[in-house]
C-alpha cells in the first residue's frame, strides 16, 4: 500500500506525496512492459514534479520573473542611489529622465526606488493573507471531512461566507476598524494585521471546499482503513495520511490564493482605504499616481505593471505547479 | 425540480437574515458616531436630540428588529404601492422607511436611482466579454495546443491578471487624455434620446471605455472557462460515436459538444452576475460613474450606517438570488442532475 512504503521512506510529507504518485506512475511502468527500477534513476516526487514542471514553458519563465521581481523588491532599495522617503521638493514631478527613469512624484520622490519599497508590503501582505486563508480553509475543511457532527453547521457557514459581499464588507471593516487596530498595534502594523487578517479570513472558502471534498474521498480509501486498523490516531491520520494526499491540490489554491491577494490589496489601496499615504504598497502607489497622470504617466503605469506582471507570475506558476502535481497529467506532454 | 426551487427559495430566508445580522454586527460594532461629526458649539440635549431622532439609542437588538422590519416589511409595501398606487390599509409612513442619515431620504430610493448607470454599464461588459469569449473559448478548445490555442490562452490569463483598475486608467490616458476622443467620466443626467442619432452617440462614447475594459477582463475569464468545458467533453465517447455514424464536424460540435459544455458556462453566468455589484465600486471609481458602487464608497465616506447596511445587503440579496438560479438552471440544462 501507498501508506507503508510512504512510512518507511517518507522523512517529509512531499516525499509521503512522492510515494502515493509513485504507486501510480510504477503502475504505468508496469503496464508498459518494464519494472520501476528499469527507469534507471532513483524517482521522487520532487525529481517527477519538477521534471513535469519544466516542461511548462510558461511556469518556468514566469517563475524566473517572479524570482527577479522578488529580488528587485528585496535588495533593490539598497543599491538603488535614490532614497524612497526623502523629500526633494525641488525635483518634484519630473518626467522619466537619466536620473529618474521613472520620474518623481510630487514630493520629488524617485517612482522606482518607492515601486520597489512598495513591492515589500504588497507581496508580503499577499503571502501573509495566503497563509491566513490557507490555514483556516484546510483547518475547516479537514475538521468538515473528518467529524461528521460538524461538517454540515461548517459547510453553511462556508455558503453564508461565499453569499457575503466581500469587497464592501472589506471596505466597512477597513474603515471603521483603522483606529483601534492603529491604537493597539502601531500604524504601519496595525493597518498590515487588519489587511491581512479581513484578506484571509474572507478568502478561505474555496480552499475549504476543496479539502473537504478530497478528505470526504481519501477517508473512504483501503489505507486509511489499515491505518485505523493498526491503531493509528485521528490526529495521525491527518498528518500522516489524509493531509499529504490533498497537498497538491493545497498547493494550487496557495498559489492562486497569493494573486488574488495582491489584487485585492492593491483594490483596496486604490480605493484610499488600504495602507497610509506614507507607506507606499503598489496600489497605493497606483491611487496616488493616477491624479497626476498628464503630468507624468509613469506613476499609474509602474505600479500597475508590477501588480499585473506578479499576478501574471503567480498565475501561471499555479497553472504549472497544478499540471505537475497531478500524477494523471505527469510523464505526459 | 419546483418543490426543489420553492425549498432553495425558502431557505434563502433565514440566510438572508443571517448575513444582514453579520453586516449590521460589523456595522454596529463598527467605532464612529454620526453625531460626532456635529460642531461642538451644539448642547448636549441637542445632541441627544439628534442621536434620539436618528435611532441610536435604541439598542442593538432593538435597531436590528427595527432594520429587519423596515427592510422584510415596510419598503416592499411602499414599492407595491407605489407601483400600483393605492394602500395597503394605512398608507405607509415614510419616517418608516430605511433613512439615510446623511442625506435624510429614504436609502432603497437612493439605491434605485443609482441602479441604471450600474447595470448599463457592468451588464453591458458582461455581455460583450461572454459574447467575444465563447467563440474564441470553443475554437481554442477544438484545435488545442494550435497557435491560436496557444496565444489565446496566453492573452487569457495576462488579460485576467491585469487589474480593471489599472488598464482603465491607461485607455483613459490614451483615449480620454491624449486623443480627447472619449470623456473620462460618465454623465448621469445625459437623458438617451433613441430617436437622435447625436443623442445616442454620446451615449455610446461614454460607455465605450468601461465597457471594453469590462469585456476584455470578462472575456479572458469566460473563455478560460468554456475552453475547459468543451475539452472536458470532446474527449467523450458519445463525440466518437457521433463521429463515427457519419455526422458532419459542424453538426458534432454544435449539436453535441457544444450544448453539453454550455451547462458549466450558464451557471457561471449567472454567478458572474451576481458580482456585478461587487465589481461596480473598482469600475466606478475609476471612471466615475454614478452609481451604486460609487455610492458605497460615499456612504463610507460619511458613515452613513443605514446606508451601508441597506446597500451591502441589497449585494447580498443578489448574490444569494444569483445562486440559487444557477442551481436551478444546472437542474434544469442537465437532466443527468435531478436534486429531488
Amino acid at each position: 500500500m501507498t501508506d507503508t512504503a510512504s512510512e518507511n521512506l517518507g522523512d517529509d510529507s512531499i516525499d509521503d506525496l512522492a510515494e502515493a504518485s509513485a504507486a501510480s506512475a510504477g503502475a504505468a511502468a508496469l503496464l508498459d512492459g518494464s519494472t520501476p527500477d528499469e527507469l534507471g534513476v532513483h524517482r521522487t516526487l520532487r525529481s517527477d514534479v519538477w521534471r513535469q514542471f519544466k516542461k511548462h514553458k510558461g511556469a518556468v519563465i514566469f517563475s524566473v520573473i517572479l524570482a527577479i521581481i522578488t529580488l528587485a523588491v528585496l535588495i533593490g532599495p539598497f543599491l538603488y542611489p535614490a532614497d524612497p522617503f526623502e523629500l526633494n521638493v525641488a525635483d518634484a514631478n519630473q518626467g522619466a529622465s537619466w536620473d529618474y527613469p521613472a520620474g518623481t512624484d510630487n514630493l520629488g520622490r524617485d517612482i522606482v526606488v518607492r515601486s520597489m519599497i512598495g513591492g515589500r508590503v504588497s507581496l508580503s501582505v499577499g503571502f501573509a493573507a495566503m497563509m491566513t486563508g490557507l490555514i483556516v480553509g484546510v483547518a475547516v475543511g479537514v475538521i468538515a471531512g473528518f467529524v461528521k457532527w460538524l461538517d454540515a453547521p461548517l459547510m453553511r457557514i462556508t455558503d453564508v461566507f461565499l453569499s457575503l459581499p466581500i469587497l464592501p464588507l472589506l471596505l466597512v471593516v477597513l474603515l471603521f476598524f483603522r483606529e483601534p487596530m492603529t491604537e493597539r498595534f502601531g500604524e504601519s502594523l496595525g493597518i498590515f494585521l487588519l489587511v491581512v487578517g479581513i484578506i484571509g479570513l474572507t478568502s478561505w472558502m474555496q480552499t475549504a471546499r476543496i479539502v473537504r471534498s478530497e478528505v470526504l474521498a481519501i477517508k473512504e480509501q483501503e489505507f486509511v482503513l489499515a491505518a485505523e486498523s493498526v491503531g493509528t490516531r485521528n490526529r495521525g491520520i491527518i498528518t500522516r495520511h489524509v493531509l499529504p494526499n490533498v497537498m497538491s491540490s493545497i498547493i494550487v489554491s496557495a498559489a492562486l490564493g497569493v494573486a488574488s491577494a495582491i489584487l485585492t490589496e492593491s483594490a483596496l489601496s486604490f480605493l484610499g482605504l488600504g495602507f497610509p499615504a506614507d507607506f507606499p504598497t503598489w496600489g497605493r502607489l497606483l491611487s496616488d499616481g493616477k491624479n497626476y497622470m498628464q503630468i507624468n504617466i509613469w506613476r499609474t503605469i509602474l505600479p500597475g505593471a508590477l501588480i499585473s506582471l506578479t499576478v501574471l507570475s503567480v498565475n501561471f506558476i499555479g497553472d504549472g505547479l497544478r499540471d505537475a502535481l497531478d500524477p494523471r497529467l505527469r510523464g505526459k506532454a | 425540480m419546483l418543490r426543489y426551487t420553492i425549498r432553495r427559495f425558502v431557505f434563502a430566508v433565514p440566510m438572508l437574515l443571517m448575513i444582514s445580522l453579520i453586516i449590521f454586527t460589523i456595522l454596529a460594532f463598527a467605532p464612529g458616531d454620526p453625531a460626532g461629526a456635529l460642531p461642538l458649539t451644539i448642547p448636549a440635549e441637542v445632541r441627544e436630540a439628534y442621536r434620539e431622532s436618528l435611532g441610536l439609542n435604541d439598542g442593538f437588538w432593538g435597531r436590528w428588529i427595527k432594520w429587519v422590519r423596515a427592510m422584510f416589511w415596510y419598503e416592499p409595501q411602499h414599492a407595491i404601492e407605489s407601483i400600483g398606487n393605492f394602500c395597503i390599509g394605512d398608507c405607509i409612513d415614510p419616517g418608516e422607511r430605511i433613512i439615510s442619515f446623511s442625506s435624510r431620504s429614504p436609502a432603497v430610493d437612493t439605491i434605485y436611482e443609482r441602479l441604471p448607470q450600474t447595470v448599463w454599464v457592468l451588464g453591458l461588459g458582461l455581455l460583450f466579454g461572454i459574447m467575444i469569449a465563447i467563440p474564441i473559448g470553443i475554437y481554442s478548445a477544438y484545435k488545442q495546443y494550435s497557435a491560436f490555442d496557444n496565444v489565446g490562452s496566453f492573452v487569457s490569463v495576462v488579460g485576467w491578471s491585469m487589474p480593471v483598475y489599472w488598464t482603465g486608467l491607461i485607455l483613459i490616458f490614451i483615449f480620454s487624455v491624449n486623443l480627447k476622443w472619449f470623456p473620462s467620466f460618465y454623465d448621469t443626467t445625459h437623458d438617451v434620446q433613441f430617436t437622435s442619432w447625436s443623442s445616442i452617440w454620446i451615449q455610446i462614447k461614454q460607455l465605450i471605455m468601461p465597457v471594453t475594459v469590462l469585456s476584455l477582463f470578462n472575456a479572458a475569464a469566460f473563455s478560460r472557462f468554456t475552453r475547459a468545458s468543451v475539452l472536458d467533453n470532446l474527449n467523450q465517447d458519445y463525440v466518437r460515436t457521433a463521429r463515427s455514424k457519419g455526422l458532419r464536424e459542424f453538426l458534432v460540435i454544435n449539436r453535441h459538444v457544444v450544448r453539453n459544455s454550455m451547462i458549466p458556462v450558464v451557471t457561471l453566468i449567472a454567478l458572474s452576475s451576481a458580482g456585478i455589484f461587487s465589481g461596480a465600486i473598482l469600475t466606478e471609481t475609476v471612471f466615475r460613474i454614478n452609481g451604486t458602487g460609487s455610492l458605497l464608497i460615499t456612504a463610507l465616506g460619511q458613515a452613513d450606517t443605514p446606508m451601508l447596511q441597506t446597500l451591502t445587503f441589497f449585494i447580498a440579496v443578489m448574490t444569494v438570488f444569483f445562486n440559487i438560479i444557477a442551481d436551478i438552471l444546472y437542474g434544469l440544462l442537465d437532466p443527468r442532475i435531478r436534486y429531488d
